[in-house]
């Protein structure tokens, strides 16, 4: 039908037709697949919320005399960093906490400041506290390092996350007869509420749930500015159940994040912190989905309607690793604010920002028909469904 | 008829006074007990729904002042910070008097002031901490 090479010239002479994930499903409802694939170019998708596998990476240059910071120790505003790299080369993740957090110690923790809230900060312009100390060499001989520091400082600032945009979430339920405090929120005893975590028909690897256009090497909207799929992400699953249409109905493909910090702005990019659980990194990101064939427009074109995620019970069966079936839910009825679980009428809440979700889709929606944002051919491909590539369970054996 | 949620600091010579009791006796009242504290400073804080004559109201809001208690609607004490809101809807099943709730078409979260009986529970169940109260 078109190649990304000519959607790109589309795009340059600011011809390309650029519908977002919201706007397809109501041409393709009116105008049917085959009209609808004739008439979009691209179509932009978005979602936004927590997303607790990411970080960054840094390298702050060299002050005098030299130090390295390898092997040694070294804080952000008191958050610990991973230093195991070259000498001036730090690693942090958004779950990181400071040494003297209480964490559950006084349950449930407030997990108030970690590693996303100093990524947000860092994004925001705010000079940050840097401590470091080190073991000295001949080389690098400075032992101790202590100074105000800023991203525009910096001679890298890398958004680096190994686990986002998952395809598809448990709808999170609390079966005990007590609060629980978790990763999907606060969770009501007695199926008091129903938390879920996913943008739906807006989700991007909802949108092309078999990676027939997704790739390594995809450019994306992330956290503000231009990043690109680095990899598949960590947990990536393809030996789930699909329904009739191809999509996962349990979580299922992840994909690995990369991209300039500094383009990047704290709109998009905020530290969550979870009661109980940790601190984290909420990610806006968008993914735009080339239009190349009427298949790939059909299955941008699923609604709500058409896309269900399995319920869990996060008191005993999710953190026991447990299976059972408590049924499912449409992300029409989700979105509704009740669903029905075991006979009982349950309310509903999200994780997942429906309106920050699609405003990214709108935004990328804009580089596109400005000619601000090209579409990237991927360089290699996700593993596919039912390929064999899935996720497992620790192996555990005695030492 | 009005009907309103209003704090109330207590210096600390008033905290051992039944000044509840007499908004109810002399001004006929209806008085709901949201929540009470008295900080380690001794200042006494009162979260109260009054409903009543309008005159009625309007007298035992001067009673109070005149006591020398100060008297804030519940409304300007309880606010969403809109830059760390990302309308993600974590709150809404939380909020026990549905003042937070979620668009089912739109998903966009509104925050109804008027509903808000300054419970405190979104503030630990929102993960952007954009709910702030400030007794």
């Amino acid at each position: 039908m078109r190649t990304i090479a000519e959607i790109n010239d589309k795009i340059k002479k600011g011809k390309a037709v650029v519908f977002t994930a919201e706007e397809l499903i109501e041409l393709v409802e009116e105008e049917g697949v085959s009209k609808s694939a004739e008439k979009v170019d691209v179509v932009t998708t978005g979602t936004m919320g927590p997303m607790c596998s990411s970080g960054a990476y840094f390298n702050i240059g060299q002050g005098k005399p030299k130090m390295k910071l390898g092997g040694g120790k070294a804080t952000l505003n008191d958050v610990p960093v991973y230093t195991a790299f070259a000498a001036a080369d730090f690693f942090l993740g958004s779950n990181a906490l400071p040494d003297n957090d209480p964490r559950n110690k006084i349950y449930p923790g407030r997990f108030a400041y970690g590693g996303g809230h100093v990524i947000e900060d860092l994004v925001a312009g705010k000079d940050l506290k840097f401590i470091a100390s080190a073991y000295g060499t001949d080389c690098y001989p400075r032992r101790e390092l202590s100074t105000l520091i800023n991203i525009r400082d910096m001679n890298q600032a890398i958004l680096f996350n190994p686990r986002n945009l998952y395809q598809n979430y448990n709808v999170a339920v609390n079966r005990t007869d007590r609060v629980i405090y978790t990763y999907m929120g606060i969770l009501k005893p007695n199926l008091g509420n129903a938390s879920y975590s996913s943008a739906g028909q807006l989700s991007p690897l909802l949108k092309d749930p078999s990676y027939r256009t997704i790739g390594i090497g995809t450019r994306v909207f992330l956290g503000g500015g231009v990043g690109y799929i680095a990899w598949w992400g960590t947990q990536h699953n393809t030996m789930v159940e699909f329904d009739q249409n191809g999509i996962p109905t349990e979580p299922a493909g992840t994909a690995a994040l990369i991209g300039d910090l500094k383009q990047m702005s704290p709109e998009w990019l905020k530290g969550a912190s979870f009661t109980g659980y940790g601190a984290s990194l909420a990610v806006g990101v968008g993914v735009p989905i080339p239009i190349l064939n009427e298949e790939i427009c059909f299955n941008a074109s699923l609604s709500n309607e058409d896309i269900s995620a399995p319920i869990v019970d996060y008191g005993s069966d999710y953190p026991q690793a447990w299976s059972r079936d408590l049924g499912s839910a449409t992300y029409a009825e989700l979105m509704s604010g009740t669903i029905r679980v075991r006979d009982k009428e349950v309310p509903t809440s999200s994780l997942s920002s429906y309106p920050r979700a699609r405003r990214i889709a709108g935004i990328l929606k804009e580089w596109i028909e400005e000619g601000k944002f090209y579409l990237t051919e991927r360089v290699a491909e996700f593993p596919g469904p039912g390929s064999g590539y899935d996720c497992r369970p620790l192996k555990e054996r005695p030492i | 008829m009005i009907s309103r949620r209003i704090v109330l600091h207590f210096p600390i010579d008033l905290v051992s006074d039944p000044i509840i009791s007499r908004l109810v006796k002399k001004y006929d009242l209806e008085c709901n007990i949201l929540k009470a504290d008295i900080t380690p400073r001794q200042i006494g804080i009162l979260v109260l729904g009054l409903k009543g004559e309008n005159s009625n109201y309007k007298d035992a809001i001067e009673y109070l002042k005149s006591l020398n208690i100060s008297v804030q609607l519940l409304s300007q004490d309880v606010t969403r910070d809109d830059d760390r809101c990302i309308e993600c809807g974590a709150c809404v099943t939380i909020c026990p008097t549905d003042a937070l709730t979620r668009d089912p078409l739109t998903g966009a979260v509104s925050f109804d002031k008027e509903s808000c009986i300054g419970c405190e529970l979104c503030i630990v169940a929102c993960p952007m901490r954009a709910m702030k109260v400030c007794f």
